[in-house]
């Protein structure tokens, strides 16, 4: 499971609208499987089939993380015109089997997201728990 | 000379879990051997067995990443932190893209930024 703040999930539906027509990206940072800090990075593929996180981008959530002590979680990005399910090549690539893969399908009128732990080729979808809370937060 | 070494976690099992790791050497291809020779369950995990730096990891000396430098062969100075982060890339196309494997596709694009 995965705990997503609600002003950091609007934060994330945000970036991956501002991203089309290209996939957006971004880190999540954060501990034990919650969600603190989400990090937009630039997608330096520039397309909207694929995502390559800037590596400077990386590093700098990398050492903003470290600072607030806190870990890099895992990564998002977006699916321009399908469903948010992982592709072969998101199975392929995914670099750690510890993140948490949190994929926005943009391909309805409205966003969804889901999260997925990736592993040994294999993917598997976990529970996204959105903070009310903090939606609360920022109505108020 | 000393050198840090941040590690990601996904390779943070081959250094007893330790997030930086201090070790020695004058280029950042001599500190990567020394890290090697120290844990050597990092043995191919960043350099290939042909001496190449493994094309899905990114390597920073500080804030530049070594490619634009001089790879492996880059000096380094005591203080300085060398940063290994994983390659991040993935996206909604099939296995294929125009003709071409994105796994081929993806190396490229990063080396081409």
């Amino acid at each position: 499971m995965i705990k997503i703040p609600g002003n950091i999930y609007t934060q994330i539906i945000a970036c991956c609208i501002q991203g089309l027509p290209d996939e957006a990206c971004g880190l999540l940072g954060g501990a034990d499987n919650e969600v603190t800090i989400f990090y937009p990075a630039r997608n330096s593929a520039k397309s909207a089939r694929l995502y390559v996180l800037d590596p400077k981008d990386y590093l700098k959530a990398d050492r903003d993380a470290e600072s607030r002590g806190i870990t890099i979680l895992g990564v998002v990005h977006s699916h321009t015109h399908t469903e948010p399910y992982p592709s072969p090549i998101d199975i392929e690539q995914a670099p750690d089997p510890a993140w948490h893969y949190v994929i926005v399908g943009l391909g309805k009128p409205l966003p969804s997201l889901r999260s997925y732990s990736i592993s040994a080729g294999t993917a598997v979808e976990e529970t996204v728990q959105v903070s009310i809370g903090a939606i609360a937060d920022i109505i108020d | 000379m000393p050198v840090d070494i941040r590690i990601p976690s996904i390779l943070r099992v081959h250094v007893e879990g330790k997030s930086i790791v201090e070790m020695k050497g004058n280029t950042v291809g001599e500190v990567l051997q020394d890290l090697v020779n120290t844990h050597p369950g990092m043995d191919g995990q960043i350099v290939t067995s042909d001496g190449v730096l493994h094309k899905f990891v990114n390597v920073y000396l500080n804030d530049d990443d070594i490619r634009y430098l001089q790879v492996l062969d880059t000096p380094v100075s005591e203080g300085d932190t060398i940063t290994i982060l994983p390659a991040v890339a993935g996206g909604a196309c099939s296995s294929t893209v125009d003709g071409y494997r994105a796994a081929d596709i993806l190396p490229v694009v990063r080396a081409e930024k």
